[in-house]
């Protein structure tokens, strides 16, 4: 770099390009939360869907799967479960994991939830399907 | 060492050593869970084995750059730090608060361990890299702030210099972001969005401030290159850095909720992400090749190099190559993501801890370089480390390609655990380079039990 530029139009630049881009940022981010109510389904928002996420989280869920693609990439994306399994499959297969595992193969716990817990869940993985993602994932596999 | 409290980085040090190798344990287990599913089922499930894993990584990082910071601040203030008991005693607080959790991921279900710690209070747990208990993360929040103080105290009462103000800065900014963890709605997507205000400004925002300030250190100290040189590097890196970077969250916000317009600004400024990191390593090359003394400490040179170029790779490169959003489209949350994220953690953060401790650990052990015979050897785990984790990136990018393939392009796409299937060959062989990696890590630590004879005392 050339002698006509100090460490104090460096030092300059800096602090100016941060500041004005975490503004813009700030700027879009409130952008953001005022039109994400048409998109994330809030209207719908029930104490079941709250208890289910709280389920997702206490146990850990996304150890192991993707949620909206976010997560572990150990198990399968959950974000459309519903799409592949419906609600009485996806309550079975959480019910019939085996305590012990299945040899040889990547297992899920037995997690023991009562039927007012799995439909909780179920509320709750509805209500991620009917997020608008931007048509993420590509097919219903996930 | 110049400054008599610069000592207390060595216990940070030791504690970031350890806890690294842990990391790495757990990393071979889940990588055989990959391909053997239930190994050490249900003792140590994989999501178990997984947060132990992450967890120690974060950890061992933050150690680092505590460690780091001790030992950097009172040279570059040229005063004595502010307080080194207050340094101490923050050492044990945060060490215990992390075995402990982690002896609470290992010992009951997380879901008891929520129970146990109050997460129904607040909750906070359950969201990936944040899953610590509510006390361990009130935990964290007390030893940042004991820790800022500190730091923030010396430099205050010592010389300001670029160098400390930057590492400064991406300290304070550490603390501030961690903040966001606490926030933690029922909307699953607003608890997303913010949930990146943690995730994503550390490692692709202020961590590279640390990042930028430590490398900058380094060299000057190695290379004896003029200060005003380097500092204006580093501040043209780190305006680079954030200017990219921050509206750069947008690559986060593509599919989970959020505006289309996301597509757009996240495209374009994570596509700018890597320009910093070339600029990391052409200044790390640059610097030593205009060096000015030849530094005893030749292994510190080559870590310092090594970050250059793997952070350049690992979060430039392999960033890039998923960021764009009708690629991301198709990769996002496959093992293209996990490839990238190896390499990029290893490349930018591993290597500038290990580069700090290189430089640091010789002169807090009263001598200016190891012998001889002990740089070798660091030399030859940094090259087995580094050349493992290139293949374990290289691996699951290949898995990562053929499962976007078979789940989400083919005619007929296949279910996630028939791709998984399929393409376990590679998780093998990513398995075996995890091994060469441990064996890296292992000639790591015997290095520091290497005699011979030392270099004097600079």
């Amino acid at each position: 770099m050339s002698g006509a530029f100090t460490k104090s139009m460096a030092r300059n630049i800096f602090y100016g390009g941060t500041v004005f881009f975490f503004l813009l940022f700030l700027a879009l981010s409130f952008d953001t939360l005022s039109t994400l109510p048409k998109r994330d389904m809030r209207a719908n928002m029930t104490p079941q869907i709250a208890e289910g996420k709280k389920l997702w989280e206490v146990n850990n869920c996304i150890g192991c799967h993707t949620l909206l693609g976010e997560g572990a990439y150990f198990a399968p994306e959950l974000g459309n479960v519903i799409v592949r399994y419906g609600d009485e499959g996806v309550k079975a297969f959480i019910q019939s994991r085996p305590k012990e595992g299945i040899p040889g193969r990547r297992s899920m716990p037995q997690f023991n939830f009562t039927d007012e817990q799995l439909n909780a869940i179920v509320a709750f993985l509805k209500h991620v399907n009917s997020i608008n993602t931007n048509n993420w994932p590509p097919n219903s596999q996930g | 060492m110049q400054y008599k409290s610069q000592a207390v980085a060595k216990p940070y040090f030791i504690a970031a050593i350890g806890l690294f190798v842990g990391q790495i344990l757990f990393g071979l287990i889940l990588g055989l869970q990959y391909v053997l599913g239930d190994f050490l089922f249900p003792a140590i499930p994989f999501n178990v084995a997984r947060m132990v894993h992450t967890n120690l990584l974060i950890v061992w990082l933050l150690f680092g750059f505590m460690g780091g910071a001790y030992f950097l601040i009172p040279e570059e203030s040229e005063t004595e730090l502010f307080s080194p008991k207050l340094a101490l005693l923050m050492f044990w607080i945060f060490l215990v608060a992390g075995a402990l959790t982690i002896v609470g991921y290992l010992a009951v279900p997380y879901a008891t361990l929520a129970e146990l710690t109050g997460n129904s209070m607040l909750e906070t747990m359950g969201r990936e890299f944040l899953e610590q208990p509510l006390p361990t993360k009130l935990g964290i929040v007390v030893v940042a702030l004991v820790f800022l103080f500190n730091i923030t105290m010396t430099v205050l009462k010592g010389k300001k210099t670029a160098i400390s103000l930057v590492l400064l800065i991406g300290l304070w900014g550490l603390a501030v972001f961690f903040l966001f963890s606490f926030y933690n709605p029922a909307n699953v997507v607003l608890d997303k969005f913010f949930w990146w205000w943690t995730v994503h400004l550390w490692v692709e925002g202020v961590w590279e401030l640390i990042l930028g300030s430590f490398l900058a250190f380094v060299l000057i100290k190695t290379t004896g290159v003029d200060r005003e040189v380097i500092e204006k590097w580093l501040y043209v890196i780190v305006t680079l850095t954030l200017v990219s970077g921050i509206i750069g969250t947008g690559h986060h916000y593509f599919w989970i909720g959020t505006p289309e317009y996301w597509q757009w600004w996240g495209s374009i400024f994570s596509a700018l992400e890597p320009i910093p990191f070339f600029g990391m390593t052409v200044f790390a090359f640059n610097m030593v090749n205009r060096r000015r003394r030849e530094h005893p400490n030749k292994a510190a040179v080559l870590w310092a190099l090594g970050t250059g170029v793997m952070a350049f790779l690992g979060a430039g490169v392999w960033g890039f190559l998923h960021t764009l959003a009708p690629v991301n489209y198709y990769t996002h949350g496959t093992q293209i993501t996990a490839a990238h994220g190896h390499m990029a953690f290893y490349g930018a953060y591993a290597m500038v801890n290990l580069m700090m401790i290189s430089y640091a650990m010789p002169i807090l052990n009263g001598r200016a370089a190891n012998s001889n015979k002990s740089q070798v050897l660091e030399m030859w785990s940094f090259w087995l480390m580094t050349v493992a984790i290139v293949f374990i990136t290289l691996f699951l990018t290949a898995a990562g390609i053929l499962q976007v393939w078979l789940q989400r392009v083919s005619d007929s796409p296949l279910p996630f655990m028939v791709a998984q299937d399929k393409i376990s060959l590679f998780y093998w062989m990513r398995e075996w380079a995890g091994v060469a990696f441990l064996i890296g890590l292992i000639l790591y630590i015997i290095s520091f039990f290497v005699g011979g004879d030392e270099e004097k005392a600079a």
